[in-house]
């Protein structure tokens, strides 16, 4: 361990990633991404009003580094959920197409919910169209 | 130094023996969907990384981005 009591930026990045059940390493903030893939990555998260830890890579050449070197990861963005790398923006949209970030986010219930209110919109509106 | 999709495909494809790979891009950003048995049976991280390493440090640097799209082969 006396490579890591040298190295408190590996250290800050391994108890972000422990202490935030959702946290994504990104080019740029949520605000104002700084790259197509960071933004669409966020978009989700968002569209799913997962809150989450962000992390700006570009400040310090030495987070993304280090970042790498925790992860075995080489490409911005990554996101981590309860402390696993989940991935980067390819394997972020696609389980989020196929549902299993919503799964892996604990968001079942709520997705079925919002499913079940969608389903029940209708309902109403024809029964007073009826009427 | 500019990068063709053909590269990545044929390094892809030599890499990952028995995988085939379809590369587009514009020289700097590139999509590559691959499939082949080498895929089968491992997590989407893992799938990833099997292309990452052929690439390395030239990821992010030579090749600015590259989306992948894996379809592992059921069977070899």
């Amino acid at each position: 361990m006396s490579e890591s009591a040298t190295n408190p930026m590996r250290d800050a990045i391994e108890s972000a990633i422990s202490e935030n059940p959702v946290i994504l390493f990104m080019k740029g903030t949520p605000e104002a991404p700084a790259c197509g893939f960071s933004a669409r990555t966020v978009a989700i998260l968002e569209s799913l009003d997962q809150p989450f830890a962000a992390v700006n890579i570009l400040p310090d050449p030495a987070i993304r580094q280090e970042l790498s070197a925790v992860s075995g990861w080489p490409t911005i963005p990554q996101l981590f959920v309860d402390g696993e790398l989940v991935g980067g923006c390819d394997i972020v949209v696609e389980m989020h197409s196929s549902g299993e970030l919503q799964q892996l986010l604990g968001l079942e219930g709520a997705e079925a919910a919002v499913t079940e209110a969608r389903a029940a919109e209708p309902a109403p509106l024809a029964i007073e169209n009826l009427l | 130094m500019s990068v063709s999709p053909e590269e990545l495909k044929q390094r892809i494809e030599s890499g990952i023996p028995g995988t085939s790979a379809n590369v587009t891009g514009d020289g700097a950003h590139f999509e590559a969907i691959v499939a082949g048995p080498a895929f089968a049976g491992l997590s989407r991280i893992a799938q990833h990384k099997l292309i990452y390493d052929v690439f390395g440090t030239e990821l992010g640097d030579r090749i600015h981005a590259l989306s992948i799209k894996i379809n592992p082969t059921e069977t070899a």
